[in-house]
């Protein structure tokens, strides 16, 4: 089924590759492979979570983005604090899709952007009175708030402010946490180690603290969704399902999520895994400490749901397996439906991807479910676990690129002529323009959700929206028609 | 004569701001109009001249006033003794914030006001001991100080500091004009001190510029927040400073210098005593195994 051959996407590689200096061309090669399923460990054949090269195009984003804009900012009923200079808290806010349910500014505070807003003084003296005073601030302004994260910009870290000391403090005087986050931007390779440093403050701040509490009414069928950030109402559509099937869901993680539910979560039976690596630490920290255990799971597309869901079911009695079966066949019909009408406008159609934490392996299974072939897929922050489970969803000699460089994804694009790519912000314009059809696959393009049954339905129409748009055969100009008219006719 | 811009660094403690005092004092007695500069949160070089505590500084007008672009140059700067200038940067309390950032702040404020005014002959920055980081490494970046005056004694550590600090100097000196311009030694009376420091100078490819000797005049003087210039014009010590101020002032040796390294400065302290040949078998031994 695979369009290339081991040796053309090999020697497109090499194609790639040869505009480099030499020591670059090293060090890019081993982020580059033309897949083998046959593998067993990813590490054979790629290499990840690495730094990238000064002077390439790279996708990535930084600690604080890992921290604040994926992990922590979700948690809608804690104010989360962008610890120095204003931009980096104004220019990522509201940008991530979360949705939640609430007052906004009131109870909730998803969107709105808190900054301890930097000047020249605080650096040079220190700015610890300034978050002691910010945060009485917040408690006068916004006393509805169930606590308050500190996350760390770049200054904090260069300056050795002591955000602990401040923290303890005033989780004392507030009797509410306030939680440190040290996750500033210059540390790591990548947003990566922001997740991770974000999954240590849980563990250190959040998680124990309902330990001895035991007002919670537990049941046997407690689950709770870890990893989903709710981008399009996704933890909405997969929730439902589980729910349907006779599980109740008492933690949303962190997608619509509340400061209670995290501290809840020790009470749970299962912990289902949606984004394995941005929350993969703190679900082995719970196995550990609490002895629960926890499983990955995919709801992109009907045939992954069906083995997710029959997967879940397999932890719990006959109730919960005759629901997940109920399920199934509940929404037979709507799959039947929506994959008769859209696949035969996009069956065959080849699609790239390059997006960030589960994606990229993820959203295989809902492509094939509407007969598309993924040719190309890579992670912008992915370590070689991720490439582990990687390399069995793709097709055989197929691309696989690690933190890709803008000059790469673009002669990649150049070569394979995806008629499909599902990438960021950044990449969006610059392949339109090439006259390729784009989605952005971190925001579902301001769609959504895409997960679960309901969410296939949307990305089946999303795609064939975008795939069979008439613009893609209007970009030449009238007068110039004639001359290229073949061009035209391919796109 | 245009401006010349000067650097005092030196190993902490070893009589920086004291000695630059002394200099600038003796400078302004010899005509020359001179702005001192101190750059340590300390804000402790420029009481001798104006017999103050600790001048209000650059970086604490700031933070009352909200930020540097509220303060006027009269709000920073103080005239002492001798019609000299002074200009404290200041910053944070030791263990917080980022006293470089500053230096770096106050002196572009400086710049910006046009502190460096034409009639000035001089400007000394008085640098804190241990250039930490790239804040302290200011006055010496381009368009900023040229001549570099290192304060040393015979002792080991600021020779080591010494050494060091010229090894930063020659960073900078491929980059721009920044020359060191000579060793003051500031006598502790430690053995063939002089000829110690000479020799140093010649490794370095410098001079030792003057010595100045160990005089507790300078004590009594500091006592009562003056100079000895100003305290007690007629002292011997007095006119060791004049006589440095001279030597300054006629400076025409100017280099890159040339630091050497470890095992070197080394040699030459134990050629002058001051270091015993290592015995690599008494390494890592205690006092009881010694013993026994």
């Amino acid at each position: 089924m695979t369009s290339m051959t081991r040796e053309e996407t090999e020697a497109l590689i090499q194609e790639v590759l040869e505009v480099y200096p030499e020591k670059s061309a090293k060090d890019r090669a081993k982020h580059l492979t033309a897949n083998d399923p046959a593998v067993e460990q990813s590490k054979k054949c790629i290499t990840s979570n690495r730094k990238s090269l000064p002077g390439v195009m790279t996708i990535r984003g930084c600690a604080y983005a890992g921290s604040k804009g994926v992990v922590w900012g979700p948690i809608k009923d804690m104010i989360h604090v962008s610890h120095g200079p204003v931009g980096c808290g104004q220019y990522s806010r509201a940008g991530r899709r979360n949705y939640y349910v609430g007052m906004t500014g009131v109870n909730t505070f998803g969107t709105m952007n808190f900054t301890s807003d930097f000047q020249e003084k605080d650096i040079v003296f220190g700015g610890d009175k300034k978050l002691d005073k910010l945060v009485d601030e917040i408690e006068q302004l916004f006393p509805l708030n169930k606590g308050v994260t500190v996350q760390s910009e770049c200054p904090i870290g260069l300056i050795g402010d002591d955000i602990e000391a401040v923290s303890k403090k005033k989780t004392k005087e507030k009797q509410k946490p306030v939680v440190p986050v040290r996750c500033e931007g210059f540390r790591g390779v990548s947003q990566s180690l922001g997740h991770h440093i974000a999954n240590d403050a849980v563990r250190d701040w959040v998680l124990h603290n309902r330990d001895n509490d035991n007002r919670f009414e537990s049941t046997p069928y407690d689950v709770t969704i870890i990893g989903d950030y709710n981008i399009g109402g996704d933890a909405w559509a997969s929730r439902t399902l589980l729910e349907e099937m006779g599980l109740r869901v008492i933690a949303q993680w962190s997608g619509d999520g509340t400061l209670a539910e995290m501290e809840n979560t020790p009470k749970a039976k299962l912990n289902l895994l949606h984004c394995y690596r941005s929350m993969n630490y703190i679900s082995r920290h719970m196995e550990e400490k609490y002895g629960i255990p926890w499983m990955e799971y995919n709801f992109f597309g009907p045939t992954k749901i069906e083995e997710s869901l029959r997967a879940i079911a397999a932890r719990f009695d006959d109730k919960i397996k005759e629901g997940a079966e109920r399920v199934i066949a509940k929404y037979k019909p709507l799959m039947e439906a929506t994959i008769a009408k859209y696949r035969p406008r996009l069956e065959g159609k080849k699609v790239m991807l390059y997006v960030g934490g589960l994606r990229p392996r993820h959203i295989i299974g809902a492509y094939e479910d509407l007969g598309m072939e993924v040719v190309g897929t890579g992670y912008e922050f992915a370590h070689n676990d991720d490439y582990d489970r990687t390399i069995k969803e793709m097709g055989d000699s197929t691309l696989i690129y690690d933190d890709v460089t803008g000059y790469e994804f673009e002669e990649f694009v150049k070569k394979i002529k995806p008629d499909l790519i599902g990438s960021g912000i950044k990449e969006k314009y610059i392949f339109q323009k090439m006259g390729i059809p784009f989605r952005q696959m971190h925001s579902w393009d301001y769609s959504g959700p895409y997960h679960g049954y309901d969410g296939f339905a949307i990305f089946a129409r999303d795609m064939d929206m975008t795939l069979n748009n008439p613009c893609w055969g209007k970009l030449q100009a009238p007068w110039k028609k004639t001359e290229s008219e073949s061009v035209t006719k391919a796109a | 004569m245009s401006l010349r811009q000067c650097a005092i660094y030196g190993k902490g403690g070893i009589g920086k701001s004291t000695t630059t005092q002394n200099l600038v004092a003796a400078l302004s007695e010899a005509g020359k109009k001179v702005m001192i500069v101190g750059c340590d949160p300390k804000a402790d070089s420029t009481r001798l001249m104006l017999h103050s505590k600790a001048q209000t500084t650059v970086m604490h007008l700031a933070a009352e006033a909200g930020s540097v672009e509220d303060l006027e140059l009269e709000d920073v700067m103080s005239v002492g003794y001798g019609d000299v200038k002074c200009v404290e940067s200041g910053g944070p309390e030791p263990g917080v914030g980022c006293a470089g950032r500053g230096v770096i702040t106050a002196i572009n404020f400086l710049e910006e006001e046009g502190a460096y005014d034409e009639d000035l002959d001089f400007v000394f920055y008085d640098v804190l001991g241990d250039v930490v980081c790239g804040g302290f490494a200011m006055p010496i970046r381009e368009n900023k100080a040229q001549e570099i005056y290192i304060v040393v004694s015979g002792e080991m550590m600021a020779m080591y500091a010494a050494n060091n600090i010229a090894k930063g100097i020659v960073k900078y000196a491929s980059s721009g004009g920044v020359r060191l311009a000579g060793l003051i030694c500031n006598s502790r009376n430690t053995a063939r001190e002089d000829e110690l420091i000479d020799e140093l100078a010649r490794q370095l490819g410098t001079q030792m510029i003057h010595f100045v000797p160990r005089d507790n005049e300078v004590q009594r003087a500091e006592i009562r927040r003056m100079t000895v210039i100003e305290y007690n014009p007629k002292a011997k010590q007095a006119d060791e400073y004049r006589t440095l101020a001279k030597k300054v002032i006629e400076n025409q040796k100017f280099v890159i210098p040339t630091p050497v390294s470890m095992d070197a400065l080394e040699e030459v302290m134990m050629s002058f005593g001051l270091l015993e040949e290592d015995d690599e078998s008494i390494v890592g031994q205690t006092a009881a195994e010694v013993g026994a």
